[in-house]
Formats: C-alpha cells, structure tokens, sequence
C-alpha cells in the first residue's frame, strides 16, 4: 500500500456546463489556488451523470467521484439537478455496500458565480480523502478475484471429495 | 464495456498552447507536448504560444491536409471561451469540425495551481483523457434554427429605451415591459446631469414620448415577464400586465379623475417624489409619465379595498375609460432575442444606523436631494428640511453601502461624480457651505476630472475620511440643533467635529431586491455580488451563457448613463447580428434512441423537462423529437437499457475520458 504522507487521492469530477463548470472557470479567472487533485470532466447536465460514470471513476483507481451541478431551482434544463440528487442518494447507499467511504463521494450544488465554493470544495475533499487514504478498487478487484478463484476451486475440490 | 471500434485508422493531431506566460509559466508544455506524442494514435504533437492566433488555427489547418490528420486536441483556456476558434479552424482544415475535443489547462489547471509538477501532471492527465476520447468522435452536422425577428425588451429605463429606439429604427419589432406605471427609470427622478449638467428630463422625455409613438414598439408598463420558454431565436414569454383600473386605450390622461377622488389632497407617499410629497390612491407618477395613463393604487383605494366609495373617478372621466374591476391580462409573445435592462436599486442606509437615516430628519439620501432640488419636485426646487428650514450648511458623505466589509465591497462607481453633482446643486440652490466626506475622488469619464476642478473652484470643501458617525449630541454651544459629522481628516491627521443643518448620504448601487427571480425566470447567471453575469468580462458584455439573451445597463453592474446606453446599443446590435443573419446554429448535443435496443419501458418520458420524448404505440418504442430537445442528456443517463445516446456526450466518449484521466500517470520527474 501506498504510504499514506504522500498518498495523493484522484478525484474526478463532473461539472456541469452553465454552473460549476463556468464556477471552476471562475475560480481560474479569480486565480482561486486550490489542490490539484481534481480532474474536470464536463457534461452538459449534472443529470447526465450516469451512475456508472462514478461506478467506472472508482473501479479505474478513483479515490473519489465529485459532481457538481447548480441550485435547486437554478437548472439550465429546470430540473436535471434534481435527477442527478435523486440518483446520488440510492447511488450513496450502494457505494456504502461496497464499502466505499461516504466522503469519497459528493454532490455539490455550486452555481457560476461561486468560484471560492470550487475552492473550498476541492480542498475539503482532497483533505478527507487524504485522511481516508487510496481506495485503489482497481486492486481490490485482484484480489476479490483471487479469492472468488479460490473459493471456486474449494468447492470443486470438496465435490470430488463427495464423489469419489 | 461499450465498444465502438472505430472504422478507419486515428491519426489525432495535439496542441498545447503556452498562452504566452498564463499556461506555459505553471505548466512544462515542452513535457506535455512530448509525452502526449507517445500516446496510441497521435501523429503530430505540437506546442505553440498562442494556438488561437492565426498562425496558431494556420497550423492545425496545415497540418490536417499535410498529415492527413482527422482528430484534433487542443490544450489551452476554457472551451467556453475558444472551443468555437479551434472548431473553426478544424473546418477550415476540412474536418468536421466535431472531431475537435478541448483541454482546459488554463482555468483549471495552471492559473489555480503553483506546484509545476503537479500542475503539469494534471495536465498529462487531461491531455490524455481527451486522447482517448476523440478515438470516439464522429461526423456530426449542426441544426439550424430561424431566429424570430421580434425583440423583447424588459425593463423602460434609459438602457431599455435606448435599446428599443435603436431596434425600432432599425425595422425590428420591440415589445418594451416595464413593471412601473411609467417608463424612465431612474433617470427621470434626476434633477441634472453629470458632467454637463444638462437636465435629465430634458434628455430623457423625448426618448420617452419616442418610444410610446414608434409604430415598431409595443410598449407595455406595469407589467411583468412571468415565464419564458425557448431557445435562442425562438422564445415565447408570458406577460402579466397588472391591472391599472383604467382602460389605457381610452385613457387620454386629462386628470379630471384625480381631480375629482373622494380624497380632496394627496394623503400617500408619492414614490416618485421619494415620498417627499403625498398623492392620492389615483395618480399619473410625474407630468412627463410614459404613458400619459393614470393609475389606481389598489393598496390605498377605498374602493378596490373596502367595495365602498361614491367613485366619483368614474363619474368624472367623460370617456368611460375608469374600470374598477379590471382584472389582470396575461398575454403570450414569440420573439427571438431578450434583452433584460432591469437596472439596480440604491443602497438602504437605514441599514448603517450611525449615520442617523430615519432617526434624524434632516437626513437625506441622494435620490431625495434629486427631487428636492427638481423645479417640478415637492417643493417646486426650493431646498427646504423636513423641518421646514433652509440649510446653511450641508455635509455629502459618499461611499455608504459602497467599499466597506460590513455591506458592499464593490466601488458603485458613479457615486463620486453624482455625490459631485449634487454638492454643486447644492450650493447653488443655498448658498449653503457645502463638505463632501470621501474615501477616494473617482472622477474616471470624459469631462468627469474636470467637472470635479469646477466644483473644487466653486468653494464646495472637500474632506478626505470615512465619517464615523452623524449625531445630534452638542458639545459646544455652536453644535446645538446641528448634526455633527464625526470624522478623521486623514489629510492632515486631525479628528474634526463638522457641524451641519443637513446630511445626505451618497448611497451605493446595488442589484435589484429581486434579481435572483429575475435571473431564474430567464435562465441567466449572476456574478457573486448579485449582478447579472456576463459571458466574458471583456469580449462579451452583454452576452448571457444564454445564447439570444442580452443584458445592458446597471444590472449588469454599476454603471452611469453614458456607460448604461452604451451597453444598450451594444445588447440592441448583437440581436440585431442574430436577427439579420435569420438563423443560428444550435450545438448537435442531443439525444437519439438506438430503436433496436429500447425495450420500451417508458422510463424516459416523464424525466424530459421539454416533452421531446413520445411513445410510438405500434413499434412500442420511445422517440425523441430533435426539434425539442435541448441537449441536457437526462434520459440518456437513465435509461435503464442503455438505448438512449447522445451526441458530444456518448457513453464510449465519457467512458473514455474517465479511463484516459485514471490511466496511469507519467512518471514527470523534472524538478520544478
């Protein structure tokens, strides 16, 4: 495992395109310094966010999955928020299942005016992942498979056991 | 997962742009552009001061025909700010030009980060993510749309009217609302003008009575933009016109109405006058209204409150045009382009207790000293207190609600010069001894330096510091009945006490009580202070993130009249760039139903906000209307069988992105 000092966590995020990515341009234009651990990645929509984009971010190597989308009631396409809160809430439960830390994922309603909020955003997560350490699914899976091998070929040896 | 295995070889073309010293000082362009040359597909890698520049867009153009490139990555600034150059050129080069993909590297990499190695990194990655997604691109054409030729228009102050004379004298149809009984704005309580002192209805009310006769304005007051639906050159709004209680075709605005009111003298607050005077519940605002229309006020009414009145209004008016039971008219309008001039509001200083408004009443704002020095004013432009004695001395403290970490950080820019202006009235209405109490002089304008000098020369004292507290609390016998402004006079380094008869407070400019339902009804942005946002602080002013919607004036931010109209011919030429040139073409982003693969289980239908989405009964299969969708891409993330796709936002595309930003990084070793 990494050594935690100088674990770097990768975040990716999905902005939308009329208010947190227009935010996070904001925060350039304002020269808001912040951590560089997040990767931007712009969809029209926070509803466009399929649930297995973040599904697929954390299988990758992600040790975190940001999506930001505007305010209640702000919504470019009136109500795409709503759709992508009401999937990140089933979304939350099921990343608890898989044993993925609540703090690795996060929605985030930033509007185009709130370039500091893209900062202290980014900065507090890069922070409690930090804290958290590498999720490093991607390994997990090795090893997950490796003991679903093993598992398999216990059985099948205890069937030859039964048969013969 | 997805597989989409591209037909023909990828021969994929990156730049990455230095951005003179914004990128290239943060990030090791050199690096990135060599490691980026390593990845699958990349035949040319390319690092280059400005790729927006000519010779920048001459190289991709080149190198598409000399290498026979057919995917371009740019490394540069926002897409939102250059994604359409690099398009361009990409057509120009003879691509389509959808097989461009943009990397931000400036907004979101090298002006928020210092590490240089991170920094860089962060752009290897995003380099890369863009790598492995154009492999996924495909031809993909625009939709054109005709754009609506009408304007509408919200808001009748000086930028709204000049905005609409100039569309209308250009041929375009203008629908002009204004939530007032009257257009005029601001401007039409003020008594002069700066610099040139000319006065502000003498200026202003032949544009007023311009715009109620031009056959190409419908001009509609006291009426408010309740809902607007569309996309750029085909908006349709929704009007409400408020009831007035009188017929407005009829009504020729000969006051023998309010005349005859039950109420034999003015017994309300007169808003146009600042509440200096008293109207009645029937009243046209000022003479020069626009329309020259009276108005019921229902609040003070008997009769629209209580049912009982002799309505001797209605007797009174020989045209029959008094109708009390008016009721409101909401009227639907199809235009192509918006443009919102909905102004500001001046700065509350009852909100600063210690300097006194509302508890001394020889306190005044700005805007009340307008009216009282007008010659058509409550007093007919005699200086006279609320206690009804004329000033001797008069102290003008500017700044307040501007520059200060307790209300507004922002300069409200324009009150130096009319805190200036009124000094000078001021002293010529009194006679009086005028102190001006400033933090800085910001005299930047034509004419504005030495407009100041002219003041400076009529003897109007100027004292440099933020005046801590206005007080009737005497020391001395001279303080007694005065208002004593305490101040340090930074100048000379001496806490002074200045004595006064009258105080006016220069309040700062701030956005409308309401700009935030104003903002949510057409769909626009508002930059942190709560002015109406552009789309690019430089190069597109009045230009919203919603295409087709302009802005001009001082909601945008504090502007005076020069700048205001300024930005009203600039909002009334980019409509007119849209109107002329008869259509647009709309970004290809939206979504299509691979038919084979949908299973019909009409998930989507409800989830579209534009009901682009019907069922075919027969096929049983559902179907998006390309006409009516917008491109936000919810159906496609949740369509349970993954048949919804769309364009610039495939599945494989995103998918992609994600895999390209988690591969593994570069091993960038170079010390910073």
């Amino acid at each position: 495992m990494e050594n935690r000092n100088n674990f770097e966590p990768k975040i990716v995020a999905f902005f939308c395109n009329w208010c947190t990515y227009t935010a996070a341009d904001l925060a350039g234009v304002s020269r808001l310094k912040h951590a560089p651990n997040v990767r931007i990645i712009r969809v029209m929509c926070s509803g466009r966010v399929d649930p297995q984009f973040v599904l697929d971010a954390f299988a990758k190597g992600a040790d975190g999955v940001l999506i930001g989308g505007c305010h209640p009631g702000d919504c470019h396409y009136i109500e795409g928020n709503y759709k992508a809160l009401r999937r990140s809430e089933l979304l939350k439960r099921m990343l608890k299942e898989f044993g993925i830390e609540e703090d690795r994922f996060r929605l985030e309603w930033i509007s185009a005016s709130e370039g500091e909020k893209v900062r202290v955003v980014v900065n507090d997560m890069t922070e409690k992942i930090r804290k958290l350490g590498p999720l490093a699914l991607n390994k997990k899976f090795v090893e997950w498979d490796k003991e679903m091998d093993e598992l398999e070929h216990a059985i099948n040896q205890n069937m030859e056991v039964q048969h013969a | 997962m997805f597989e989409t295995k591209p037909n023909n070889e990828i021969r994929i073309g990156f730049y990455v742009c230095h951005c003179g010293h914004n990128i290239a000082d943060t990030v090791d362009v050199k690096e990135v552009a060599k490691y980026v040359a390593t990845l699958p597909g990349v035949i040319i890698s390319r690092e280059y001061k400005y790729m927006c520049s000519d010779p920048g867009q001459e190289l991709i153009q080149n190198d598409i025909k000399e290498h026979n490139l057919n995917r371009i990555v740019v490394a540069s600034c926002s897409p939102l700010l250059h994604e359409h150059t690099f398009r361009n050129a990409t057509e120009k080069g003879g691509l389509n030009p959808f097989y461009f993909h943009m990397v931000n590297i400036r907004e979101n990499v090298s002006w928020v980060h210092e590490d240089k190695k991170e920094a860089t990194i962060k752009a290897m990655d995003l380099a890369r993510a863009a790598i492995k997604r154009v492999f996924f691109h495909k031809k993909l054409e625009t939709k054109k749309v005709d754009i609506h030729p009408d304007v509408l228009i919200v808001g009748g102050g000086i930028a709204g009217i000049h905005a609409a004379l100039t569309l209308a004298n250009a041929g375009k149809k203008v629908y002009l609302v204004e939530r007032e009984p009257t257009i005029g704005g601001h401007m039409a309580k003020f008594d002069k003008t700066f610099p040139t002192l000319d006065c502000a209805a003498c200026i202003l009310t032949p544009k007023m009575s311009a715009v109620k006769n031009h056959p190409n304005i419908t001009l509609w007051t006291y009426s408010e933009v309740t809902k607007v639906e569309g996309f750029v050159g085909n908006y349709k709004a929704t009007i409400e016109r408020k009831p007035r209680y009188i017929n407005e075709d009829l009504c020729v605005g000969c006051i023998a109405c309010i005349d005859e009111c039950v109420y034999k003298e003015g017994k309300y607050p007169d808003e146009f006058n600042m509440g200096l005077s008293k109207r009645k519940p029937i009243y046209i605002p000022f003479p020069q209204a626009t329309p020259q229309v009276v108005v019921i006020d229902p609040e003070t009414c008997i009769y629209l409150k209580t049912g009982k009145c002799k309505k001797t209004c209605v007797e009174a008016c020989d045209r029959n045009a008094v109708v009390l039971d008016q009721k409101p008219e909401i009227k639907e309008i199809n235009i192509g382009t918006i443009i919102i001039a909905t102004g500001y509001q001046f700065f509350d200083p009852s909100r600063i207790t210690y300097y006194g408004y509302g508890k001394y009443q020889n306190v005044y704002t700005g805007l009340e000293i307008e009216r009282l020095v007008n010659a058509s004013g409550p007093t007919g432009g005699e200086v006279i207190m609320r206690d009804g004695r004329r000033p001797k001395s008069i102290g003008i403290i500017h700044c307040v609600g501007s520059r200060d970490v307790n209300t507004h950080l922002w300069c409200s820019r324009l009150c130096c010069m009319y805190a200036v202006k009124l000094a000078h009235l001021l002293k010529e209405h009194t006679g009086a001894e005028v102190y001006n109490f400033y933090i800085d002089m910001r005299t930047a304008g034509k004419g504005y330096e030495e407009f100041y000098d002219k003041v400076l020369k009529e003897g109007v004292h100027f004292i440099r510091g933020r005046v801590a507290e206005v007080t009737d609390w005497a020391s001395t016998k001279d303080e007694e009945g005065k208002l004593i402004m305490r101040v340090e006079d930074t100048l000379i380094g001496v806490v002074r006490r200045v004595p006064v008869d009258m105080v006016v407070l220069i309040c700062g400019v701030e956005p409308k009580e309401d700009a935030q339902d104003v903002r949510r009804i057409f769909n626009i942005s508002c930059s942190t202070e709560g002015f109406f946002m552009e789309r690019h602080p430089k190069l597109a002013p009045v230009d919203t993130f919603t295409d087709g919607i302009f802005i001009a004036g001082a909601c945008q931010g504090p502007k005076d009249i020069p700048d205001s109209v300024a930005q009203a011919g600039a909002a009334a030429a980019q409509c007119m760039a849209l109107i002329d040139c008869g259509s647009v073409e709309l970004e290809p982003n939206t979504a299509y139903i691979v038919e084979e693969e949908c299973s019909g289980c009409k998930s989507c239908i409800q989830l579209c906000p534009y009901t682009a989405i019907s069922f075919n009964d027969e096929k049983k299969k559902a179907y998006i209307n390309e006409a009516l969708c917008k491109g936000c891409g919810t159906c496609v993330a949740s369509c349970p069988s993954g048949s919804i796709r769309q364009n610039l936002f495939e599945n494989e595309e995103i998918f992609s992105e994600i895999e390209g930003l988690l591969s593994p990084a570069f091993e960038y070793t170079k010390e910073n």
